[in-house]
């Protein structure tokens, strides 16, 4: 009875709150307890409350970025238009390279040799199928010339 | 500053400023975006932090400035909708059934307070802060505090003795 009677008191300083924080962990430790006297039950909601309210906790990160100074950005946009222009420049240059290095990764020497004999057989062929088509031409002349004569 | 010296400088308070602003805004992914913002700024001017006497309670008072233009600005958008949830479930018997877990119970109740009283719960019986902390915090006087601290927690215990009586009545 005494306990309560002194929960009581304090009730009535914290609804004024004259508390100090010593007092306020003194009733929030009485509610948290099992043995609260019935006429305080509805305080127990209130302070539990407040001891598992402190709990919440933010998920996201600190928003804090790298790097010393202000300048930062600015110097790294500096860097990367050099590196551009440097790129376009020695990139005009050869422009057959990356390619040539596309090929070395994908297939064997033995592989391109033999595309390489493919094409060249496949244009020889061409060539002749074009000196063919030039006896055609003669043909077609030779034709029109009778058609014109009739 | 360096990184590192912030960051031991903000954590110990960071989860204090998103709980603030998740009392006034409500809403936890506003209250995130509250803090985010307060940190960064933060940061921002960390070259100035040296200079203030105490950097968590001008954290808290940023906090406090940023969530209530939020509100101002927001008046008329979602954030009316979320508080009109609450403001009617006084009389309907299913609402308080369905609300029977007591820590959701006891948020409700709390967002019903004015900003004012809101802040200064917050601060005093969920962050344990001094009176003459949460002065300088929100800028009020000693009396101005325990008045509105005073006016917050007798409605916070009206509210739960009607609660209380409601159910042994039932």
């Amino acid at each position: 009875m005494e306990s309560v009677n002194r929960i009581e008191k304090l009730l009535e300083k914290y609804l004024e709150a004259t508390t100090t924080l010593a007092e306020e962990n003194e009733l929030k430790e009485y509610f948290a307890s099992d043995d609260v006297a019935p006429h305080l039950q509805h305080y127990s909601m209130m302070f539990n409350y407040f001891s598992v309210a402190k709990e919440e906790r933010s998920t996201r990160e600190i928003p804090v970025k790298p790097g010393k100074n202000r300048y930062y950005l600015a110097w790294a946009s500096i860097a990367a238009v050099a590196v551009l222009a440097f790129g376009v420049y020695f990139g005009s240059e050869e422009p057959s390279s990356p390619y040539e290095k596309l090929f070395a990764q994908g297939y064997t020497e033995e592989e391109i040799e033999s595309a390489q004999m493919a094409i060249s057989l496949f244009t020889n062929n061409f060539k002749k199928g074009v000196e063919g088509a030039s006896y055609l031409e003669e043909f077609e002349k030779s034709t029109n010339r009778f058609i014109l004569n009739n | 500053m360096q990184q590192k010296e912030f960051l031991n400088t903000v954590m110990p308070f960071k989860d204090k400023l998103f709980r603030l602003a998740k009392r006034l805004l409500v809403s936890t992914d506003e209250a995130e975006d509250a803090t985010q913002e307060v940190l960064l700024k933060l940061w921002k001017n960390k070259s100035k932090i040296e200079q203030y006497n105490n950097v968590e309670a001008f954290a808290v008072t940023m906090t406090k400035n940023y969530c209530l233009d939020r509100l101002k600005s927001k008046q008329a958008g979602n954030l009316k909708l979320v508080h009109s949830n609450y403001t009617d479930e006084s009389v309907s018997l299913q609402g308080r059934i369905e609300t029977r877990d007591s820590l959701g119970w006891m948020s409700k109740i709390i967002s019903k307070l004015p900003e004012q009283q809101r802040m200064v719960l917050q601060l005093r019986d969920i962050e344990q802060y001094e009176f003459n902390e949460i002065e300088e915090m929100l800028s009020m006087k000693a009396t101005a505090v325990r008045v509105t601290l005073s006016r917050a927690r007798k409605a916070v215990r009206d509210e739960l003795t009607k609660t209380h009586s409601y159910g042994i009545s039932k």
